[in-house]
C-alpha cells in the first residue's frame, strides 16, 4: 500500500512526534508514503485571514505538484492541512472566476483530481482487520477523550467527513487498541487555535475547559490528530496547571502515538519525550511492565 | 443581488464571499455556539447585521472580525447555509487592503510574522515567526519561561528549511496580493 504524503510545516517541527509516529506506525503496517517533493506550506490560518486567492492558490500549487508527481490520494494528516487543501480544491471546482484567478496566480491550468485523506481516513483505508492482527498490546485500561476539534469536521459540506457536532470516526479506530472511548461534551469545540500567540490568555481558558471536561467524564488521555489542539492542550496546559492550582494533569496523545503504543513500538520511537506533559507515567500506570516493549 | 447600499466595500465583501448577507434573518444561532464571543466586542450575528444596514466602518472597526479564529462552527449552524466565518476573512482582507487600523493589532501582526517567513522561505519557520512577532508587539518577554524546553526538544529549528522553489512562492504572493487590491 502507497500514498502520498504532505507532511505540513508542523509535522517537521513543533508536532514532529505526529510524523515520527505515524511513519513507525505505517511501518509496521507495511504502508508506504511518497512525500510531495518540495511541497510548500498551506498558507494555515493565516493566509485566509489575509487574502483569500493566497489561501487558495498554496494548496493548489501542493496538489498540482502531487498529480505531477503521479500521486492519486494525499494524506495530510495535520488537520489544519488537510482542511486548507479541501477548501482550496473545492473552491477551485465549483469557483469558476476564482479558478480562473489562480491559474492566473500559478501561471498554470488546474486540474484536478486528487484524493485528500486525513489521518482517520488514512486508517479507514488500511482496514481494521489489518491493523487488528498487528496489535501487540491491549490498551483496555486507556480512557480516551477523542478530541476531533476544528479544521478535521467543519465545515462539513466541503470536507463530509463524520457528523460535524458528534463525530465518532475516531473512536472506532480507537476501539481496534482496546482502548475506551469516553463520552464528552468537548469533542469538536475550539481550542483558539493560532490565538496561542497572539491571546494566550484566550487559548488558556478555552484549552481549560476541555480538559476539564474530558477530565469529568472519566478520561485519562486526550487523544487529538491536529498539532494545532496538541500544542494548546499540551504546552498550554503547563500554565494552566501552574494558574488553577486544583488543576490534574492530563497527558495529550496523538492517535498514531496511542495506535503506536498499542503495535509494540517504544516510547522514544513514538516520540513520547517529545511532549511538555510527561504522558510516561499514565502509559506505565495502565500497561502492565511486561507488556511494555522498551 | 439586492443591497441596501453599492458601496464599494459591500462589493467588495459580496466579491470576496459571492454571498447576500440580506438573507439573514438574525436567528443568533452564529453567536450562541461562538466559541470565542465571550472575547468579542459585538457578537457576531451582530456584525451581519451591520452589513445588513450599510454600516461597513461599525463591521470593519471592530474587534470581532479579529478575533474569529475559524473555527466554522457558525458556518456549520446556519440555517440559512451562510458561510460567516469566510465573512470574517473578506472582512479582515478589506481592512488590510483599505489600510483600516484593527481595533486588535496583535492578531494582524501574528499573521503578518507567519506569512512572511512562508514568502520568504516557502515553509514555516518558527523561529523567525516569533522573533519578527515579538519585535513587531514590543513583548519579549512572552512565553520566554517555554524557550528552553522547546528549543531543547528540538521542536523549533534554528535555520529555517528553505524550499527550492521560492520564487514561484515569492511570485504567488506578489500576484495573490496585488490581484487582491484591484
Amino acid at each position: 500500500m502507497i500514498f502520498g504524503y504532505y507532511p505540513g510545516c508542523s509535522l517537521h517541527g513543533t508536532a514532529k512526534e505526529f510524523d515520527l509516529s505515524l511513519k513507525e506506525v505505517l511501518k509496521v503496517l507495511n504502508v508506504n508514503l511518497n512525500e510531495i517533493n518540495d511541497w510548500c506550506c498551506c498558507g494555515a490560518s493565516s493566509a485566509h485571514a489575509m487574502s483569500y486567492i493566497l489561501s487558495v492558490a498554496l494548496p493548489a500549487r501542493n496538489l498540482l505538484l502531487a498529480k505531477h508527481q503521479g500521486i492519486q490520494n494525499v494524506v495530510a494528516p495535520c488537520a489544519a492541512c488537510y482542511n486548507r487543501l479541501k477548501v482550496s480544491q473545492h473552491e477551485l471546482k465549483f469557483d469558476e472566476k476564482m479558478r480562473m484567478k489562480v491559474e492566473e496566480v500559478l501561471e498554470e491550468k488546474i486540474t484536478n483530481g486528487v484524493e485528500i485523506l486525513n489521518l482517520i481516513e488514512l486508517f479507514q483505508k488500511i482496514g481494521s482487520e489489518k491493523i487488528k492482527t498487528a496489535i501487540k498490546i491491549n490498551l483496555k485500561e486507556f480512557k480516551a477523550a477523542c478530541y476531533y476539534g476544528c479544521l478535521l469536521v467543519r465545515p462539513h459540506d466541503i470536507l463530509k467527513f463524520d457528523d460535524p457536532e458528534n463525530p465518532s470516526s475516531m473512536e472506532e479506530i480507537l476501539l481496534i487498541t482496546g482502548a475506551k472511548p469516553v463520552e464528552w461534551n468537548y469533542k469538536v469545540e475550539c481550542c483558539g487555535a493560532s490565538h496561542s500567540i497572539d491571546h494566550t490568555e484566550i487559548v488558556e481558558l478555552l484549552s481549560k475547559k476541555i480538559l476539564d471536561d474530558a477530565i469529568k467524564h472519566g478520561a485519562n488521555v486526550i487523544v487529538v490528530a491536529c498539532p494545532m489542539c496538541h500544542s494548546n492542550l499540551d504546552m498550554r496546559q503547563k500554565n494552566i496547571l501552574k494558574k488553577y492550582p486544583e488543576q490534574k494533569e492530563i497527558p495529550i496523545l496523538y492517535l498514531t502515538q496511542l495506535m503506536g503504543l498499542s503495535l509494540g513500538l517504544n516510547y522514544r520511537d513514538l516520540g513520547l519525550h517529545l511532549h511538555y506533559i510527561n504522558p510516561v507515567p499514565m502509559i506505565e500506570e495502565n500497561i502492565k511492565a511486561e507488556e511494555v516493549a522498551i | 443581488m439586492h443591497h441596501a447600499t453599492l458601496n464599494p466595500i459591500g462589493q467588495k465583501i459580496i466579491d470576496i464571499t459571492s454571498q447576500d448577507t440580506s438573507l439573514c434573518y438574525q436567528c443568533g444561532k452564529c453567536s450562541a455556539g461562538c466559541p470565542l464571543r465571550d472575547f468579542m466586542e459585538v457578537p457576531p450575528n451582530r456584525i451581519i447585521r451591520y452589513l445588513q444596514l450599510g454600516l461597513y466602518d461599525l463591521a470593519l472597526t471592530s474587534s470581532t472580525i479579529w478575533l474569529c479564529a475559524g473555527c466554522q462552527t457558525c458556518t456549520s449552524r446556519c440555517p440559512k447555509n451562510f458561510e460567516i466565518a469566510k465573512l470574517m476573512d473578506a472582512l479582515r482582507e478589506v481592512c488590510i487592503e483599505e489600510g483600516i487600523e484593527p481595533k486588535d493589532k496583535k492578531v494582524l501582526k501574528f499573521h503578518k510574522a507567519f506569512l512572511k517567513q512562508i514568502k520568504s522561505y516557502g515553509r514555516s519557520f518558527e523561529l523567525g515567526m516569533v522573533g519578527d512577532y515579538k519585535l513587531s508587539t514590543g513583548d519579549l518577554f512572552q512565553d520566554l519561561g517555554l524557550a528552553p524546553e522547546t528549543l531543547n526538544k528540538g521542536k523549533m529549528a534554528f535555520k529555517p528549511h528553505k524550499i527550492k522553489d521560492k520564487e514561484k512562492i515569492q511570485n504567488i504572493f506578489n500576484k495573490s496580493m496585488k490581484r487582491d487590491k484591484k
